[in-house]
Order: C-alpha cells, then sequence, then structure tokens
C-alpha cells in the first residue's frame, strides 16, 4: 500500500512541478470548444443543444494528449523496468498512475468547463448536467487511456498510435457521456444513462490496471 | 522482510540458457552457478550480449532457451533481483532523497535509511537538489543507493563503472565486497577492472 501510494504521490508532484503541462491541456480543451462557435456560427440555439457533445469531445481529445506522459518518460529513463522489478505489484503502480492521470489530466478540464459553458451559451441545468456526466465518465477515458498507453509503450510513436487504438473502446463513453446531459431523452433515458455511465467508469478503472500491467510486461523490449 | 537478506544456499544457477533480442541469439548453452557469497563479472565485446543476460537473469527479457533459477529462495519474500541498467531511472523535478524513498517505497526496506545510503555514496550534501542537476557520475551514485536502501540478495549490475570517478570505482568495489561478505550474490556486466574478490569471469565474447 505505501508502494501505491508512493507512485500516486511522485506522479502528482511531477506533474504539478512540470507546470506547462497541465496548463497546456486545460488550455487545448477550452480551444477546440472555442472555435466551435467560429465553426458553425454564433447561433445561441445551435451551441446550447451541441454544447453537451463539443465538451465531452473536447475533453476526450484533451485526455489523448496526455497519454504519451504516462509512461513515455518512465521507458525512455528506465523507470518502467524496475517497476516491474518492484515489490509493489505492477497493477498497483498502474492504479495508481490512472489515478494520478485522471487527478491532473480530467480534473483540471472539469474545473475550466465552466469557460466552455459560457462560450457555447450552455443554461445553467445543462451545465451541473455536464459538470456531473464529466465527473463520473473521464475515469473511463483514464482507464481506457491506460491500456491505450500501455499497449504502445514499446511501440515507436506510441503516442501517436495509442489515441487510434482506443478511439472505439472510447466511443461508449462519449455515447452515454453526453446521453446523461441532454434532455432530449426524457428524464427517464437521462438517468439510465448516467448509471450505465458510471458502471462503464467501474468497471473499466476496475479492470485496466490489471490490463496494463499484463500488456507492459509482456510488451517491453 | 529481512527473511530476505542471508541465506547461505542461495544459489543463481542457469540451464542451457540461451539469450537475445527477438530472432537474434547473443550467448548461448550458458549453465552458470553463482552461489552466494561470490560474483561473477562477464566479459565480451560490445554487443555479446551482456546486458541481454542480464535482462534475462532479472525476467525482463524471456528466454531463448533454458532456465534460470535461484535456489534456496522463497518467492514469498517478493522479488530477488536487483537491476542497475545503463539508465539510472532518475527524473528531473524529484529531490535526490526524494527519489531514494520512493525507490525504498516500492522496493522494501530492510537495509539502509536513504540518507544513509546518500552518506554512503557520498552525496550526503546533495540530498535537497534536482536529481535532474546531477552530474553523470553523481546519478550513477544514487542509482547504487537504490541499490542499499532495499535489501535483495541478487544485484545484476550493468557498466557500473561508468562515468564513476576513481574514488567512485573504489566505492562500487567496497560496497560489491560489503553485499558478496552478507550473503548477496552478484552478476557484473563491466569493461572496467573491478577490485572485488571472489568473482569470477565469463567471456561471452565469440561464443556464437
Amino acid at each position: 500500500m505505501s508502494g501505491f501510494v508512493s507512485v500516486l504521490r511522485r506522479e502528482l508532484s511531477l506533474s504539478l512541478r512540470g507546470g506547462g503541462e497541465m496548463l497546456t491541456l486545460v488550455l487545448f480543451f477550452v480551444i477546440v470548444g472555442a472555435i466551435v462557435p467560429f465553426a458553425v456560427g454564433p447561433d445561441k440555439v445551435l451551441l446550447a443543444g451541441i454544447a453537451p457533445g463539443i465538451v465531452w469531445i473536447a475533453a476526450f481529445l484533451a485526455m489523448l494528449m496526455g497519454l504519451e506522459k504516462l509512461f513515455g518518460p518512465d521507458r525512455a529513463d528506465g523507470t518502467l523496468g524496475l517497476y516491474r522489478l518492484a515489490d509493489t505489484p505492477l497493477s498497483a503502480v498502474v492504479a495508481a498512475k490512472v489515478i494520478a492521470h485522471w487527478l491532473t489530466a480530467a480534473l483540471p478540464l472539469i474545473l475550466a468547463s465552466p469557460i466552455l459553458a459560457l462560450l457555447l451559451s450552455m443554461d445553467l441545468p445543462t451545465f451541473w448536467r455536464t459538470l456531473v456526466s464529466l465527473l463520473i465518465g473521464t475515469p473511463a477515458l483514464a482507464g481506457f487511456g491506460a491500456l491505450g498507453a500501455a499497449l504502445t509503450v514499446a511501440t515507436r510513436h506510441g503516442g501517436l498510435i495509442a489515441p487510434i487504438l482506443i478511439a472505439p473502446l472510447s466511443m461508449p463513453v462519449l455515447i452515454f457521456g453526453v446521453g446523461a446531459i441532454s434532455a432530449s431523452g426524457g428524464p427517464g433515458q437521462t438517468g439510465v444513462a448516467t448509471l450505465l455511465l458510471a458502471a462503464l467508469s467501474l468497471m473499466v478503472v476496475a479492470l485496466t490496471p490489471f490490463a496494463a500491467a499484463l500488456a507492459i510486461d509482456w510488451g517491453e523490449d | 522482510m529481512t527473511q530476505r537478506q542471508v541465506q547461505p544456499s542461495l544459489c543463481l544457477k542457469t540451464f542451457a540458457l540461451s539469450v537475445g533480442r527477438g530472432e537474434t541469439i547473443l550467448a548461448q548453452d550458458l549453465s552458470l552457478s553463482v552461489p552466494a557469497g561470490t560474483g561473477l563479472l562477464l566479459r565480451g565485446p560490445n554487443g555479446a550480449g551482456k546486458s541481454t543476460l542480464l535482462f534475462t537473469l532479472a525476467g525482463l527479457l524471456p528466454a531463448l532457451s533454458g532456465t534460470v533459477t535461484l535456489e534456496g529462495y522463497d518467492e514469498d519474500f517478493g522479488p530477488a533481483f536487483h537491476h542497475c541498467g545503463h539508465k539510472n531511472a532518475i527524473r528531473p523535478r524529484l529531490t535526490v532523497i526524494e527519489s531514494l524513498q520512493f525507490w525504498q517505497a516500492i522496493n522494501g526496506s530492510a537495509a539502509l535509511t536513504p540518507v544513509e545510503a546518500l552518506e554512503r555514496v557520498g552525496l550526503g550534501r546533495q540530498a535537497k537538489s534536482d536529481a535532474g542537476y546531477l552530474s553523470a557520475g553523481q546519478q550513477r551514485r544514487l542509482a547504487l543507493a537504490r541499490l542499499l536502501v532495499s535489501a535483495r540478495p541478487v544485484w545484476l549490475l550493468d557498466e557500473p563503472t561508468s562515468a564513476l570517478d576513481a574514488d567512485g570505482q573504489k566505492l562500487l568495489a567496497g560496497l560489491i565486497t560489503e553485499h558478496l561478505a552478507s550473503g548477496g550474490l552478484a552478476v557484473i556486466a563491466s569493461h572496467d577492472a573491478i577490485a572485488v574478490e571472489n568473482l569470477a569471469v565469463l567471456d561471452l565474447g565469440g561464443r556464437v
């Protein structure tokens, strides 16, 4: 357990001391949302209608950008090999990294989402639902991201392949994530989508550390 | 954790071991026996398979054929191998002492404290500085300190002398001697002379 906490603490302090990386992700998230009004026109009704989808797409893309940082530097400097020889099981190390990835790549986006809500003229009830669906759904994206990063860690340009690999896996997250926000499906529908999103997140976060650890163990060198 | 330290019957054995990368065999039919308290020095030209053999012994690479066993060691005590490769696994933005505390936390302790280990390798004064600012030789010393904070019976050292100054080489020889005296064993790949007794030499050059 102390190993798990140490990995988490190390990842967080590396991210926080890196400074710029987290800000870059947030800015990317905001920019993706900000260019939409320019692309589809400043029609407030239309923007408000597609806003939940835009926020989710922006979050998805921004989280993909952070993937390369997940295992890449560890592999480059030999830390990954030592993780495989550590007392702390590799799956625990990966689990700590998934949590750290969520805290540094998803939580800042969620905190920045009010900016997008303003830009896309979301109304307040929709914004609260967006916030909840992001909070519930992004752990699944973090888990899938870790799996993709682990599968491609030994590959050259793995950072480019991982997003392609996990995009199909992440589709259900986007579908239920947006479904949990939009009121079009009726009140009952929204609740079901939220529950399915939560189930997806729980399952992915529980299972991917083991899958990713296997991928690293078999894939390295 | 203390059980992991001294076990007199400990012996690292390989049987008909072939190592290589992918399809390429670099060294084959190695049947080695390294009993506790002794070390094995791997020699051979660049590309002879020294590092690959160390990776395979550590279990980081699958053996192409044959087996590696550590006799007299109970797997329940956790991993038995320390691998110290070319890469020092040192990350800038963490201080020297933080790096070492981290490795102790995930590798287990029952050995020196991080502060003692830093004093031992001569980095006591750099404890609070950013590990990324250390020179190559100091980073090497920090990597060696990692072996000291967690007790493990088998050290696999890949070019441990690289970037070390004369004092550092003496320090390394001292550390290995202590480790062997306490009942551990070591496999070392190096081109330099290492002033340690009880070292057998294996020449990997031109075996294939």
